[in-house]
């Protein structure tokens, strides 16, 4: 169609992969589970849909493959071929190429390359074996054209009529009469959404629907299409494009389209050729103005002049006579009050589809929204003015909330990512010869939309790991008296203002041995150090810790497994992992909620002041003096009896000064480890709205990015978890140092 | 989908919940012809009705022109949202002529 499309055509791509994911979880699920005649009539639909759509805007690959498609379907959906784990095969196959074909040929515009090609010409094949009946049975003898719809353009007819005679008739819209074949709902190609789409293309001017085809009450069948549509429709398409809505009208469908200021004589031959009776259809197109009561006569005049003194002439004739008969106010009155009701444009939706950079906008200037409040909530506490303080405290609060709201639209639930894996794991699990259930939990968990986008990489490889790696054969699981089926179990939930994604399977579990004396061997672990089995665990997340020439069980488990961390922690996250010889391992990723606003709290040291991520904050206490003379020496605080690793930030940034009379512990948590933060000052709540830093600060160790405070000055905000680690790793150095000459001091 | 009826000062008042679709219609034919079988006074109460297409729409249609037939009156009452959509698109309120909400938000 025209270029004005495109807009239409963004639509078309985001609802053909919706589509398509639903048709490929129909897909998987009906290979595990029974089907009933609803899944397949919901697959034929994904073709059928797809297909049509595909037809609107004129994308041949598209249509020509999703017939094939449609065929086999709609075979299965006559019963003549059952359901089975080939044919679930292909048709997954031909959903990825289905999505393929709608990124390349309509995203891109472009054409499929060699290697696509020939997998589709593959995919034909295999399917052909299915849709051999099909094909039999339509007469098609390539796919996707139906061409045989009668869409009967002015054109074509008009050598005989220009030597009818007749004059032009003086109404500018297009006149589009349309009877629908009895089977097309059948097909699910409801006209209602052809004539919607026409407000697409044009203005609809008046619609009358004919009723006058419906049978006698036990004649009619309900899923029979029985309705006529005259259609005024005022466009600058042209005629193809109109043509082109109703490409995929079903084969016996009469659709006549007639150009502006057609000929009268046009209007007398649709006339005829409709099964309506030919007085009331007269009227019909006067009422509409889409003639006037002089075009039709003189219309019918050169009709009775050219015409052979049949009976069909003399019919026409008597049109005059019941023009005149009957009460055409009324009709008229009603149909002129309805002649402005536009045909509504879209779908009834309980979705709104958003451009994503107009949300991003949205939350950008929120942002700025915050930190003008809270530059105004400043000077309000300043000015001793309480009316002004009450207002801007109250604005402040309305702006939390707009915050918040603005922040939970980009909120989208992880679980359709999760579905995504069911795929994974089968094909992965049917090329390795394993039999795995993929259990998911949490799916109803939510982060921000672009977390959820960079996350699937980093867990597609998890995944994969986990079944490759993790889960062992059938053979070895039974052996180790372990029901033969695998589960890879992938589960989502917040905590403390994060959210976790963990992706456990059952499986052998790592060989803690084998990854420390490789790790020996290339240097990563002193020689005579004996770390914990966790960091000896999370050693395959090095850089350099290869495998591949290593232990069975455990080759492919490192490689790549520095890529995910580096993806993770790229998005303020961390991962970690656990794993139990002989019961499996669980992969846990912690992610931030959002990237841009959080609840910050703000402390002081020296003359700078920095956020602390209010999630992560626990409480915080006093640091008496003389809790901070013993602290130096033993690197950890005495918090009620607990041990409290801490970092002193006036330390950490070597900032100037000696620190005031007192200071302050924030007691911070991340992931279950605590540690105190040392500050001068604590100065309470502060909404922070995230600015990354520059590149150059990117090696940076303690600060995760910056921020603007009310009075124009700037805030670092820490990074908590990296805080953390150094401080536990601080407190542990220190402690095994101390181990020789007090063996039981701390622990 | 279901239907139920009730009878309120001589006239019958059906109710249709839910979707008035191809995948109902089957169901909704039988049942509904079934209930308007006898001429009587009767409205349909469409405010429950999530979802209608063509097919769904076609045997309103039906429905009316029975009545229309046995020369009663047929109102439809309390057009759902679905309803009005599938009304608006194929300009039957005239048809029907009972009062419905213009569905403002819609046209502009």
């Amino acid at each position: 169609m025209s270029d004005n499309s495109s807009q239409f055509i963004q639509t078309f791509i985001a609802e053909s992969h919706e589509l398509l994911r639903e048709m490929e979880e129909i897909l998987l699920h009906l290979e595990n589970g029974p089907h009933d005649a609803d899944t397949i009539d919901a697959l034929f639909r994904v073709a059928h849909t797809v297909k049509g759509s595909a037809g609107m805007f004129n994308l041949e690959p598209i249509v020509n493959f999703a017939h094939i498609v449609e065929d086999v379907l709609d075979r299965m959906r006559e019963g003549e071929i059952e359901m089975e784990p080939d044919l679930i095969a292909v048709l997954l196959d031909s959903c990825d190429h289905m999505l393929l074909l709608v990124d390349v040929v309509a995203e891109q515009g472009g054409q499929l390359d060699e290697e696509a090609q020939a997998h589709e010409a593959d995919l034909c094949q295999r399917l052909q074996v299915y849709q051999v009946g099909a094909l039999a049975k339509h007469g098609d003898t390539k796919g996707g054209d139906e061409r045989g719809t009668r869409v009967t353009l002015a054109e074509e007819k008009d050598t005989p009529l220009t030597a009818s005679g007749g004059g032009e008739v003086s109404s500018d819209n297009w006149h589009i009469s349309l009877r629908f074949a009895r089977g097309i709902l059948k097909e699910s190609l409801d006209p209602i959404y052809m004539i919607r789409y026409l407000s697409n293309i044009g203005e609809v001017v008046s619609i009358t629907t004919l009723a006058d085809a419906l049978p006698e009450v036990e004649d009619m069948d309900p899923e029979a299409c029985y309705l006529g549509f005259e259609i005024d429709l005022k466009s600058d398409a042209n005629k193809n494009t109109i043509a082109d809505v109703f490409e995929f009208a079903h084969q016996g469908s009469l659709i006549h389209i007639l150009p502006p200021h057609s000929k009268s004589t046009e209007y007398i031959e649709l006339i005829r050729s409709l099964p309506e009776d030919e007085a009331r259809l007269g009227e019909l197109l006067v009422s509409t103005r889409a003639l006037t009561q002089h075009e039709l006569d003189d219309g019918l005049k050169e009709q009775m002049k050219g015409a052979q003194p049949d009976g069909t002439t003399r019919l026409l004739g008597e049109i005059l006579v019941d023009q005149g008969s009957i009460g055409q106010e009324v009709v008229q009155a009603a149909l002129d009050k309805q002649a402005q009701v536009k045909v509504n444009k879209g779908k009834e939706s309980r979705y709104l589809r958003v451009q994503a950079d107009k949300l991003d906008e949205l939350i950008d200037l929120v942002g700025e929204l915050v930190i003008a409040g809270a530059g105004a909530n400043m000077l309000a506490h300043r000015s001793n003015n309480t009316p002004l303080q009450e207002a801007t405290s109250t604005m402040s609060r309305l702006v939390e909330e707009i915050r918040d709201s603005a922040l939970n639209l980009r909120m989208v639930q992880i679980g359709e990512t999760f579905n995504r894996f069911q795929r994974v794991v089968r094909d992965v699990g049917l090329e390795l010869g394993k039999n795995i259930e993929l259990v998911i939990t949490g799916a109803e968990s939510e982060l921000d939309k672009t977390l959820i986008e960079k996350i699937g990489d980093p867990l597609m490889h998890l995944v994969r790991n986990a079944i490759d790696h993790g889960i062992e054969p059938a053979a070895t699981r039974v052996a180790a008296g372990k029901p033969e089926k695998g589960t890879l179990r992938l589960n989502a939930y917040h905590d403390s203002g994060s959210i976790a994604i963990e992706i456990a399977d059952d499986g052998a579990g790592l060989n803690r041995d084998k990854i420390l004396k490789k790790a020996r061997q290339q240097g990563l672990v002193a020689h005579d150090a004996t770390p914990s089995d966790e960091e000896i665990y999370n050693l395959i997340f090095e850089p350099g810790f290869s495998t591949a020439d290593a232990v069975t069980n455990l080759s492919g488990r490192g490689v790549g497994m520095d890529v995910v961390r580096r993806n993770i922690t790229s998005m303020r996250g961390t991962v970690h992992l656990d794993s139990e010889p002989g019961l499996g391992t669980t992969v846990r990723i912690r992610l931030p909620l959002t990237l841009a606003i959080i609840d910050g709290f703000r402390v002081g040291v020296g003359k700078s002041s920095y956020v602390v991520p209010l999630d992560m904050v626990l409480e915080c206490v006093e640091l008496s003096e003389a809790e901070r003379q013993s602290a130096h020496q033993r690197s950890y605080l005495n918090l009620r009896g607990e041990v409290l690793p801490y970092v002193s930030l006036r330390e950490h940034f070597e900032s100037e000064g000696s620190g005031g009379r007192r200071e302050n512990v924030v007691v911070v948590q991340y992931a279950g480890q605590k540690a105190g933060l040392v500050v001068d000052e604590l100065m309470g709540e502060f909404q922070t709205v995230i600015k990354p830093l520059g590149k150059i600060f990117s090696n940076l160790r303690g600060i995760s990015g910056s921020t603007i405070l009310g009075s124009g000055e700037v805030a670092l905000i820490l990074d908590v978890p990296s805080l953390v680690q150094q401080a536990v790793t601080r407190e542990a150095q220190q402690v095994s140092w101390q181990r020789p000459d007090q063996p039981a001091a701390v622990r | 989908m279901t239907i139920s009826a009730k009878k309120k000062k001589g006239m019958v008042i059906l109710h249709i919940e839910g979707d008035m679709t191809i995948n109902t219609a089957a169901t909704l034919k039988k049942e509904l012809m079934k209930l308007i079988a006898k001429p009587c006074e009767r409205e349909i109460d469409l405010s429950e009705v999530s979802e209608m297409d063509t097919a769904g729409m076609q045997l309103l249609l039906l429905a009316k022109r029975e009545a229309i037939r046995q020369n009663m009156p047929l109102r439809l009452t309390g057009h759902s949202r679905a309803v009005l959509g599938v009304i608006d698109t194929y300009n039957l309120a005239a048809y029907f002529g009972d009062p419905i909400w213009i569905t403002g938000g819609a046209k502009a």
